[in-house]
């Protein structure tokens, strides 16, 4: 097991090391200059305007040495400082995207955890019968082949515009700011079911067909037979057939997280849903160097912790691993 | 009596048609007896012991039934049939190697089967725990999981998981085939202690090893391409055999101790017939060496001498 | 001398995958919408950017999906944006293949080392978000066109392919075919093309079919944010603009469904044929 872990946290920390040097290098690379930027929106005359120029691309390092400003990027990371953002200054970079974090929070865990399990649930169930399996199967993939936005932008239009079910933009009411109360969550939980339904939808999908697949494998497997042949309850076989399909769907999980942070960042662009994924949109339409980069990073932290988690999870849900069998 | 088939007849259904697996097999199996199923890869032995105790899809019932200690059995239906299976017919396959769930400790797996089964887990403890000391297995067995027993270790544990509820017929098909000689030999002699304690009443070793049968086994059914060849003792099988066929195999055994350097090793010339399409009659017409035109009938299974059965024109001949 | 799949075992195969419904269906589905790509220019006379039309009308005699908040023909540029997603799908998703392939076949067929620095490099290709990152890099490049956009794909999305043909390959690489070749001293490249290769062709081409409808997704959600190619149009820049110029107040939703209906249609199609093709290969899965 110490095996097993130690070589997933070296391949995570060489790739967290990579990330954050790619993190730091591409928005430098990226055109346009976002003192400029951030100046134009100030009306200043042309003297003025070349003072704060130098000012600030002394205040955010940008006329340091190259090396140096990659060495000073790793020492504010170790001390949680992302910088200031330029799109919208003065405010730090790491409040922004703390305030956007509870966001994609509350959009994505309960899409990815759900998608996951009920769409587990039912391509086992949709295995059982051909008929089931002839009929639901053409649906599942369907939906996993639909586009995550082109989703948002159906459901947003069929029950949202159409029925007037549902908001199509923001977080919450926009006459409201947020204050414990149940009107505010109510307001909360409508702008948020869209958004989360697209997601779980898609995500359903995959799950399904996934599982349908997986559980066909384990039905046809030589202790399926080996059940049945010792006149085992159809019940007990298909128990076992659900245990040991879950496995790979437990690493697949960690294998989709790009896929879904992508589905995710777009859905947020179609609800206009303040999460992680607008920011960056923003961001990089602006031109603001920090802010993507802050971003960027955060989003590959929260992948890479939550393929350690998966990993965990997968060690306590294989008891193979345990006795040091299985683990790649 | 103990198993009786009469006739048995079993198809498979495969996009091409129909493939001739298992063709009007009659034989019986008495108390106590274990008989050894021989024949060459593809004749049929799987099938039949499969017939028995598991006759699902692709697999269909043409014709023919099976009685054991005097009820018939429903093989054709797969539900009613769970009432015999693992209490008076089971059977330890011959992939005996991944027969366990992978991801679940033995003794959990052995407790969840019972229950299922509707038999206390608790109350049959003891006896499992007797069982295992009797094929030399460590009663920690139970709390591992199968991917930490060895080969031999997984055929033994699964043979007492097969045996536990006394079953009256044990199907035993290619148990020592992937096993090292030595354990091949204990495998083989545990399985005779099985039969005389009577923890099982009577067996039917599927192997295309002779040798292992001349050890362990009282009688032996020849088939051959579906057919049924020839049945008789062990000791008629091997010293007296009388199907062109049997004798073609008997002879062409590698024995311990010749060398073959003055004689050469011989093998049956041809190849057994594809099924799909069988041809008439008797199915080892071509490569039989004393065939004449009779053969082109499918001779039946005779007894030419008591408890000797032969499926053979030409020792028909000889006999009248 | 190899087990190359023999004429009549090929024959099984092509026997076979005429008569599977699902290989049936979505190569009937994949075929239409290429057809619509190659030649929908000719059912129509307007070039999809003119503005031909009066704004926001729905679909009508005139205009088959109806008119944009421009005026412009929304079935002109669905042709055009399908000639776009194709090529996209295709130039991304077999450079992908091709990597994966190169990458899963040098590791599995080598091993040791090799095998695992190549392993490394995967994982490490797989963890890492590359839709953030290739948000990133799109926006570096002020000027994208669609061989970019495919280059870009291409170089992220190969992991998941070389790991499958990886695994194909160990499992071939022990057969006794090869080890013939190996000792009859062939070197190993051509070992791997001539010996391994034709084994794999089912898995190659399943790997392709897959790559090809993740690219299309992974472009037309680029598209979508603005990441896409900077001029022309794609099914992805259609919803895009759609969503940008109110189609969801207005109410216009023939700019909005026809493209994301086909980009799910052509890829469900695709996902089908696959699973067509893994019956027609795998005789386990046929359905007596």
């Amino acid at each position: 097991m110490r095996r097993y872990f130690g070589r997933k946290l070296a391949i995570y920390l060489v790739t967290f090391f990579l990330a954050v040097t790619i993190d730091w290098l591409i928005p430098r690379l990226m055109p346009g200059d976002p003192i400029q930027n951030m100046l134009a929106r100030a009306a200043l005359n042309a003297n003025a305007a070349e003072r704060m120029y130098t000012y600030y691309t002394h205040a955010f390092q940008l006329d340091l040495p190259v090396w140096q400003q990659y060495l000073n990027f790793w020492n504010a990371l170790f001390h949680g400082d992302l910088g200031i953002s330029t799109y919208l200054f003065p405010t730090p970079v790491a409040d922004i995207i703390k305030d956007a974090i509870p966001y994609d929070m509350f959009l994505l865990l309960p899409s990815i955890l759900l998608s996951w399990w009920a769409g587990n649930k039912f391509g086992a169930f949709a295995a059982r019968t051909k008929r089931l399996d002839n009929t639901a199967l053409p649906i599942t993939y369907l939906l996993t082949a639909t586009p995550y936005m082109w989703l948002g932008i159906l459901l947003a239009w069929l029950f949202g515009i159409v029925l007037g079910w549902f908001p199509i933009a923001g977080a919450y009411s926009y006459t409201m700011s947020p204050h414990l109360s149940w009107t505010f969550v109510g307001s909360v939980l409508k702008h948020w079911f869209l958004p989360f339904a697209s997601l779980f939808l898609v995500g359903f999908g995959g799950w399904a067909i996934g599982m349908r697949n997986m559980i066909i494998y384990e039905l046809e497997a030589d202790y399926s037979h080996y059940l049945e042949a010792l006149g085992a309850p159809r019940r007990l076989i298909r128990k076992y057939a659900f245990r040991n399909a879950i496995l790979p769907q437990v690493t697949g999980l960690a294998l989709q997280l790009g896929v879904i942070v992508a589905g995710a960042l777009v859905t947020e662009v179609v609800f206009s849903y303040p999460g992680i994924g607008y920011l960056i949109l923003e961001a990089i339409q602006n031109q603001d160097y920090f802010l993507v980069q802050g971003c960027f990073l955060f989003i590959i932290m929260g992948v890479l912790l939550a393929n350690f988690l998966i990993d965990v999870v997968y060690v306590i849900v294989d008891p193979r691993t345990r006795r040091g069998m299985v683990g790649e | 009596m103990s198993l009786r088939v009469e006739d048995l007849t079993v198809y498979y259904r495969t996009l091409r048609g129909d493939v001739h697996a298992l063709e009007n097999a009659t034989f019986s199996v008495g108390d106590g007896e274990i008989m050894g199923l021989a024949g060459e890869s593809g004749c049929g032995k799987t099938t039949l012991s499969n017939s028995l105790i598991l006759l699902v899809p692709p697999m269909k019932h043409v014709g023919g039934g099976v009685t054991l200690d005097g009820k018939d059995l429903p093989i054709c239906h797969v539900d009613k049939m769970n009432r015999y299976r693992f209490k008076e017919i089971s059977v330890i396959p011959q992939y005996a190697m991944n027969a366990m769930n992978p991801t679940r400790k033995i003794g959990r797996m052995v407790s969840e089967l019972l229950r299922s089964r509707g038999i206390d887990p608790r109350r049959t403890l003891r006896e499992l725990e007797n069982r295992l000391d009797l094929v030399e297995l460590n009663r920690r067995v139970l709390r591992m999981y199968p991917i930490e027993l060895s080969g031999g270790m997984k055929q033994r544990m699964v043979m007492v998981i097969s045996t536990l509820m006394n079953p009256s017929l044990l199907l035993a098909d290619e148990i020592t085939s992937a096993l090292d000689v030595s354990t091949q030999k204990a495998v083989a002699r545990m399985l005779v202690g099985f039969r005389d304690r009577e923890i099982v009443k009577s067996v039917i070793v599927i192997t295309h090893d002779m040798s292992i049968l001349y050890q362990i086994a009282d009688s032996i059914l020849i088939m051959y391409a579906g057919q049924l060849a020839e049945k008789a003792s062990t000791e008629a099988i091997i010293h007296s055999p009388r199907h062109p066929y049997t004798k073609l195999l008997i002879t062409s055994l590698p024995k311990v101790g010749v060398k073959h350097a003055e004689t050469r090793l011989q093998g049956i010339p041809g190849r057994p017939p594809m099924l799909l399409d069988p041809p008439e009659g008797c199915r080892f017409r071509d490569r039989c060496p004393v065939s004449f035109e009779k053969c082109a009938e499918v001779p039946p299974l005779v007894e030419v001498a008591p408890g000797h059965f032969v499926a053979c024109w030409k020792e028909f001949e000889r006999n009248a | 001398m190899a087990d190359e799949p023999t004429p009549k075992k090929r024959n099984e195969f092509l026997y076979f995958a005429l008569r599977n419904k699902k290989l049936r269906v979505g190569l009937t589905v994949l075929l239409f919408f290429v057809l619509i790509g190659a030649f929908g220019t000719l059912l129509t006379d307007n070039p999809p950017e003119a503005f031909v039309g009066p704004a926001s009308s729905p679909p009508s005699s005139d205009f088959w999906f109806g008119t944009t908040f421009f005026g412009q023909d929304v079935f002109a540029q669905f042709v055009v944006g399908l000639r776009a997603t194709f090529i996209v799908g295709a130039l991304g998703g077999g450079l992908a293949t091709l990597i994966g392939m190169l990458v899963g076949f040098v590791a599995g067929y080598r091993g040791g080392m090799v095998d695992e620095s190549l392993n490394v490099v995967t994982n490490i290709v797989l963890v890492i978000p590359t839709f953030a990152l290739l948000l990133i890099i799109s926006a570096y490049f002020e000027v994208r066109g669609l061989i970019m956009e495919s280059l870009f794909i291409g170089v992220t999305a190969w992991p998941w392919a070389a790991r499958a043909i990886r695994a194909q390959t160990l499992s071939l690489r022990s057969r006794e075919f090869v080890d013939l070749a190996r000792t009859s001293a062939m070197r190993p490249l051509r070992i791997i093309f001539t010996e391994i290769a034709p084994n794999m062709m089912s898995y190659l081409v399943m790997a392709f079919i897959l790559e090809f409808g993740g690219a299309i997704l992974i472009a037309a959600t680029l598209d979508f944010i603005g990441l896409g190619p900077t001029t022309g149009f794609s099914l992805g820049i259609m919803m895009q603009y759609a969503v940008l110029w109110g189609a969801l107040p207005l109410g216009t939703w023939w700019w909005f469904v026809p493209p994301g209906a086909a980009i799910a249609a052509i890829v469900g199609a695709l996902y089908f044929m696959n699973v067509g093709l893994d019956e027609v290969f795998n005789p386990k899965l046929r359905e007596t």
